[in-house]
């Protein structure tokens, strides 16, 4: 079991994609739809540096909250849409290989990667890719996706508001 | 920019629902799934307003995002697409209501997921810069080595090269005149001056903004761009090239000095030709002459040359058998350039298919197919070249598929990827059966 409880955690585990909502400079609400990657303490998301407004964003507000959404990218029996809110931190320090450690994980969930990464020769660009940790200190959880009926709220143990 | 109405009116048949995310009272944003219908007539979303206390705040500004993907399970997901709405929420006695006034949206069947890459490439730049200055050190992107020579060389196309040098060789053997080292220096370095020209074709397209102009590169067109990316330096790229064309020539005074100097002009030719291809102040192929130049140097010039340094004269045998290889090779550059054509037109390439109309292209494409195999058939027919070369036309059919896609895909760089790599067959496969052809003469 990791920091966050047990239904969000099965959602972060089996979600092909989330919205990774950042600040801009001027305040501006951006979401991002995201593949996204947990480890039990961490959630892990990765981008381009062909994408890499968001990692400048997040550099200069690390605030971001993280969605899941959408049930037919989540193999679950019980669907449940959450949002996570959490500090993020932007690891570019080796944008050629050092993304690569969370490779298991985006491996599990998306086989196909080796594939592509196979490939890096024709799209070198593409995997040049920092890493985004985030570390959660709020969810809510909305059961059955019903997002008319007030969410349940976990506050993560060890996080002071 | 405000989404137009038809966007706005295709929401909900591309979406199952929206996102609507707004900064919190806390500083954190927060993002809510809902339901949502929209009317593009009055350019307004209506949603679903949330429970508790993720209720966005009303009158301010927020984010609404939908987004779809198709899983394929143990593979990943297809169907890409999201379409990213920022405006003010207002409270109605049914919901809420977005009025959007700026819009971001991708869809991979609109916008393949290689040109919205391609796209970045600026942003890609501009991040690098970013971390270059927080951490005191450049950060250049990376590939390994020999992926790298491999990309910045383009080695795969040097098809190009073996198939007029191998003919003329055999062409030459066939006659009685054959050498083992000349044929392997002749090969080295018609493969360093074909290095050179790919090389040196990226120097220009990148000074010329031919490379930055283009988000449509294939496998096949736009060059090696690894300058463009930042994996390589100009001056870097500069010398690789003059290195390759540096071999070339000393090879080429080595085969003069020992086998004639009558190979001397063909050679001269045959630089200038490639280095000016793209090189100021000549620019062929800026000039609409880049088909011909092609055509010329990886046709009758390289045969020929392949031939003199055997032969120790020129004849006319190899002149006819390069000139359907030349056709051919032609005909490889120019389908290549049919996605290029608007990064062509923009940095000043005035290549055929930036010139002419579609159905001019496609139809002149097939008038050159069947001219070259004309030519194998009239001339193997006649006895010019040898009679076993006839068999080159059994790969004719190639043509059949690449014609068909040019029709289809015209105006689609990925659809009309296979048809590029089909017609790179093309010529092999021609060029392959001729040399065949004149190894069974030397048997037989």
């Amino acid at each position: 079991m990791g920091v966050l409880p047990e239904p969000v955690e099965a959602l972060l585990e089996t979600a092909l994609v989330s919205e990774l909502t950042v600040i801009d400079p001027s305040g501006r609400p951006v979401t991002h739809p995201l593949i996204p990657l947990y480890d039990g303490d961490v959630i892990y998301l990765t981008s381009s540096i062909l994408f890499s407004k968001k990692l400048e964003h997040i550099k200069t507000n690390p605030k971001v909250s993280l969605s899941i959404t959408d049930p037919v990218a989540v193999q679950t029996d019980r669907f449940a849409r959450v949002t996570i809110q959490g500090d993020a931190q932007v690891d570019d320090s080796d944008l050629h290989e050092g993304w690569e450690r969370v490779l298991p994980l985006w491996r599990a969930k998306e086989p196909a990667i080796d594939f592509f990464l196979g490939k890096r020769v024709a799209l070198p660009l593409f995997f040049e890719r920092a890493v985004i940790e985030v570390r959660p200190r709020k969810a809510f959880l909305w059961e059955g996706g019903r997002t008319d009926r007030p969410p349940q709220v976990f506050e993560v143990a060890g996080v002071t508001a | 920019m405000k989404p137009s109405p038809e966007l706005l009116g295709g929401l909900h048949e591309r979406f199952a629902h929206a996102v609507i995310a707004y900064v919190g009272p806390d500083g954190y944003p927060m993002s809510v799934a809902t339901d949502f219908k929209a009317d593009p007539d009055r350019g307004v979303v209506l949603l679903q307003a949330p429970a508790g206390e993720t209720q966005p705040p009303e009158g301010e500004r927020v984010n609404v995002v939908f987004s779809h993907i198709r899983p394929q399970p143990g593979i990943g997901y297809d169907e890409r697409r999201y379409v990213s709405l920022w405006g003010p929420l207002r409270r109605t006695g049914s919901g809420l209501e977005l009025e959007p006034d700026q819009v971001q949206h991708w869809d991979e069947q609109e916008m393949t997921f290689f040109e919205y890459s391609e796209r970045g490439v600026p942003q890609a730049h501009r991040y690098l810069e970013q971390v270059s200055a927080e951490t005191g050190r450049t950060v250049r992107p990376k590939l390994a080595f020999g992926w790298l020579f491999l990309r910045a060389t383009r080695l795969p196309f040097l098809t190009a090269t073996f198939v007029p040098v191998l003919l003329g060789i055999v062409v030459a053997a066939d006659r009685g005149d054959f050498s083992w080292w000349v044929a392997l220096l002749t090969v080295i370095g018609g493969a360093c001056i074909h290095l050179g020209l790919n090389v040196a074709n990226d120097v220009f397209d990148t000074t010329s903004g031919a490379d930055a102009a283009n988000v449509n590169p294939t496998q096949f067109s736009g060059g090696s761009r690894v300058v463009h990316y930042g994996l390589i330096s100009l001056r870097g790229i500069t010398l690789l090239s003059a290195g390759f064309y540096a071999v070339g020539i000393a090879i080429g005074l080595v085969l003069c000095a020992t086998r004639g100097w009558g190979l001397l002009w063909l050679g001269v030719a045959g630089v200038l030709l490639s280095l000016f291809y793209t090189a100021p102040p000549l620019k062929f192929v800026h000039r609409g002459l880049g088909e011909v130049i092609v055509a010329l140097g990886f046709g009758p010039i390289m045969t020929l040359g392949a031939y003199y340094v055997q032969a120790q004269r020129y004849d006319w045998e190899p002149f006819l058998a390069s000139l359907p290889v030349g056709i051919l090779i032609a005909l490889v550059l120019y389908v290549n350039e049919v996605p290029d054509r608007p990064a062509d037109a923009a940095a000043g390439k005035r290549t055929l298919p930036v010139r002419l109309s579609k159905e001019t292209i496609v139809n002149a494409y097939a008038a050159s197919v069947a001219v070259a195999f004309g030519m194998i058939v009239v001339f193997a027919a006649a006895g010019w070249i040898v009679r076993p070369a006839i068999i080159a036309v059994l790969a004719a059919p190639l043509a059949v598929p690449v014609y068909r896609a040019l029709k289809e895909h015209y105006d689609n760089p990925y659809a009309l990827m296979p048809a590029m790599g089909k017609n790179i067959q093309l010529h092999l496969a021609t060029g392959v059966l001729l040399i065949l052809g004149y190894l069974i003469a030397i048997v037989v």
